[in-house]
């Protein structure tokens, strides 16, 4: 009973650390992008908030009352809504989700009811579960149980990982078929192509990483890390495991369809791409699932190259909560210094063709990570 | 309709273009089928309201069939029925992008047909705003389809770019898109006084904007990679289908109606006409690029030798009198009347000039019957030219390419469609 309930209280917890980091993605989109180019951004809702007539009455009794929550308690609060609506975060949590959620469902005309609403469903469902094996921070001590932050806690998370990635997209071929239309059905080829092609190079740069770890498990793997800075994947082997992250963030860019290989929604040639059909807050769920596996893509990549929540040369403390806090601290920070980077990159560079993309996939990065695994095997023999 | 039309299955007679699959024949395999995608004239890409019809095989086009002509407003047939300084307006509308070109080509041909010159303050006048125009429009062109790639930051320093002309362009004319600056014999007004300074500080801004791009596209390897080799002409094509520019200078058929016939004044300036060798959308790309550079280049020589004097010839049959002689003096009052009323009233004839516009030769076909009216106009207008080679260009190419082709053609719809 006991371990259940851990379980799902660590679910929600992780839950809640997927939306945040999925949210701050797509506010860094917004005004991210709008610094990059130079314009305002979102920077109007919530602005107009004052305290104002709030609670004044005549009643004499009631008024210091409503003297200290107008003052002390609203006053701040609103400064703090004003604020954080200045900087656009109001308009992107807020009155998009509540926009989406009042607009009308449209469903194109002859396709199935219950397709149609599996596609967002599944491409942002198994991105949330993939979650489920990432350790957030390092293992705390509270009397004689040792807490884990890690929902799933298998010894194959990484399989886990990869298997949820594969899983995303169906919800891509789905939304693609069920649109009924030529452009989703284009995007979706596009999809499902540009997935299956990239991952081939995600599952060799992976198993030349496990080659390194000798684990699957990702707890181990960071643990792993800890120490000098020469323990981070990124430098193991030199330079097999800085090629080894230089392919991986080309892959993992391609597999979360942004950047230059937004191809299966390029908007100037297939409208919206596989989603073209859909709105409200199946389109947003979309996005979702988007922003969720940038943040998911970002925290591969700090686990297994940038020592997870390991400082180089600091150790702290086993068991300690507030090592475990700094821990976590330092974990996120990586993870969004990586959503921000790929988000400046979406907003810089122009994209690729479909067949400059294919050959990219397989005559590019599939080879070098081949021969990247081969050099690394060999040189982890004569060891 | 051509060979293309059967086998789209278009039948224009009926119900339009059909945009069902193929039926099955016998002698197909399983994976023989094409796929008829229909893009436009609703598509988010084709900025001017025009229709493709592609067919597909996988991301290919087989074939494609280009519909324009859905933003027509009758232009030509519109002007039949007004004065030829009231042409004006409608003249903004043609290529919305660059205006004023299109009034300096009409003033042309109506003087032309005078048989006047205007003051050579005038003339400069009209290179300066010209080339102004042709910045943005090069502006506009660029930004799209660098936009249509993908790089829409560029697309935004591109319009910033523009804004300083914009505003550059208020201040001279008062207005920003549509400005009926032109006029018969001459133009609505001077420069300001400040106009040299303001264009010096604005053509810096640009500078560094373009900069910027520059090191954004020219050498960025995902954008050559889109852009070369994609929807090549050779020089002969280009000939062949009367391509003019730098949509035509882009394929090395060298001939820009600024250097080659000049017009109002062009004579006098130093510039260079870039040309492209292989003709594909890359070599477009820098065409239009370098040509940013020698129209501000034009503009500042322009504005250096800048002569003393009047904007309008003196002449009050074909310019309106000054208001302060309209109100004092019955002469002034009659030729205000006529003026107004019947209009400038070129002689019996037909002239075409033609002027260099964004996209091309913009020319002016005018017959005059002696009254107050045009009896004909004809507009070459560069777009709808470019739009019949759009199929050739295009077959062969994949789906990805057609909307950054379409853009470097830069088919403005009220140009084309008129």
């Amino acid at each position: 009973m006991g371990a259940v309930l851990g379980i799902v209280i660590k679910g929600f917890l992780v839950q809640q650390v997927t939306l945040g980091l999925a949210s701050f993605c797509t506010w860094v989109e917004r005004k991210g992008s709008a610094l990059i180019q130079d314009r305002v951004g979102a920077n109007r809702a919530g602005t107009n908030l004052y305290v104002g007539e709030f609670l004044k009455t005549d009643v004499f009794l009631l008024k210091p009352f409503a003297f200290i929550v107008r003052n002390l308690l609203l006053r701040p609060a609103f400064a703090v809504f004003r604020f954080l609506g200045s900087i656009g975060v109001i308009n992107t949590l807020l009155n998009d989700a509540l926009k989406a959620l009042l607009k009308e469902d449209f469903v194109p005309a002859g396709t199935n009811l219950f397709l149609h609403a599996l596609g967002p469903f599944m491409a942002v469902f198994p991105v949330f579960l993939a979650f489920g094996v990432i350790p957030l921070a390092p293992d705390v001590q509270i009397f004689d149980t040792v807490i884990r932050f890690q929902v799933a806690e298998i010894s194959t998370g990484l399989l886990f990982l990869l298997a949820m990635g594969s899983i995303a997209v169906y919800g891509v071929v789905i939304a693609g078929w069920t649109g009924n239309n030529k452009f989703s059905l284009l995007g979706a080829l596009r999809a499902a192509a540009q997935m299956i092609s990239y991952e081939l190079a995600m599952g060799v740069v992976f198993a030349t990483v496990v080659l390194h770890f000798g684990t699957f498990d990702l707890y181990r793997v960071i643990e792993m890390q800890g120490g000098s800075i020469a323990n981070w994947g990124v430098f193991f082997m030199f330079p097999t495991g800085f090629l080894c992250f230089l392919i991986l963030f080309i892959v993992g860019m391609a597999e979360t369809k942004r950047g230059p290989f937004d191809l299966p929604e390029s908007e100037s040639e297939l409208v919206a791409g596989y989603f073209t059909e859909y709105s409200g807050m199946k389109f947003l769920l979309f996005w979702l699932g988007e922003f969720a596996e940038i943040a998911l893509f970002a925290i591969v990549l700090a686990t297994f190259f940038f020592g997870g929540w390991h400082i180089p040369f600091v150790e702290f403390p086993a068991g300690e909560w507030w090592a475990a806090l700094i821990g976590h601290a330092v974990f996120i920070g990586k993870v969004l210094f990586f959503c921000v980077l790929q988000i400046t990159i979406r907003w810089t560079l122009p994209r690729f063709r479909y067949d400059q993309l294919m050959n990219l996939g397989w005559k590019m990065l599939l080879p070098l990570s081949i021969v990247n695994l081969i050099v690394a095997a060999a040189v982890k023999l004569s060891l | 309709m051509s060979e293309g039309g059967e086998l789209l299955n278009i039948d224009y007679g009926v119900g339009g273009v059909t945009t069902e699959m193929r039926p099955r024949q016998e002698g197909d395999d399983l994976h023989s089928d094409t796929m008829i995608l229909n893009l436009g004239p609703a598509h988010p890409a084709t900025h001017g309201t025009v229709r493709i019809v592609a067919e597909l095989s996988g991301e290919k086009i087989l074939n494609a069939d280009v519909e324009v002509g859905y933003l027509h407003r009758g232009f030509e047939k519109m002007c039949e029925t007004v004065t030829y300084n009231q042409v004006m307006p409608y003249a903004d509308r043609l290529n919305y992008v660059s205006p004023i070109i299109n009034n300096v080509g009409w003033c042309l041909t109506v003087e032309k047909l005078l048989g006047i010159e205007v003051p050579k303050r005038a003339q400069y006048v009209r290179v300066v705003m010209s080339e102004l125009s042709r910045v943005c429009d090069h502006l506009t062109c660029l930004g799209a389809s660098a936009m249509e790639l993908g790089a829409f930051t560029v697309m935004l320093y591109m319009m910033q770019a523009r804004e300083y002309l914009w505003e550059l362009i208020e201040e001279v004319t008062g207005a920003r898109l549509t400005i009926s600056y032109g006029r018969v014999g001459g133009l609505k007004d001077d420069l300001p006084a400040d106009f040299h300074e303001k264009m010096k500080s604005a053509f810096r801004g640009i500078r560094k904007h373009l900069e910027n791009c520059d090191r954004l596209l020219t050498r960025n390897r995902i954008f050559i990679d889109r852009m070369c080799d994609v929807a090549p002409l050779t020089c002969e094509q280009v000939m062949q289908y009367g391509i003019t520019g730098p949509l035509g200078r882009a394929s090395g058929f060298d001939y820009d109606v600024r250097r080659d016939f000049p017009y109002s004044s062009y004579e006098d300036f130093e510039f260079e006409v870039p040309l492209g060798e292989k003709g594909d959308n890359y070599d477009r790309f820098l065409v239009r690029f370098q040509e940013l550079f020698q129209s501000l280049r034009i503009c500042e020589q322009a504005m250096e030798q800048m002569p003393k004097g009047d904007i309008s010839v003196e002449d009050p049959r074909i310019v309106l009198s000054p208001k302060d002689e309209v109100y004092n003096s019955i002469d002034g009052m009659i030729n205000h009347f006529e003026m107004v009323i019947f209009g400038v009233k070129p002689p019996k004839g037909d002239v075409y000039i033609p002027v260099e516009g964004g996209n091309g030769e913009l020319g002016f076909y005018t017959v005059s019957d002696g009254t107050g009216r045009p009896y004909k106009v004809h507009v070459r207008a560069p777009s709808f030219i470019h739009m019949g080679a759009v199929r050739e260009m295009l077959i062969g190419q994949t789906i990805a390419d057609v909307v950054p082709t379409f853009g470097m053609v830069n088919m403005i719809g009220g140009e084309c469609d008129r």
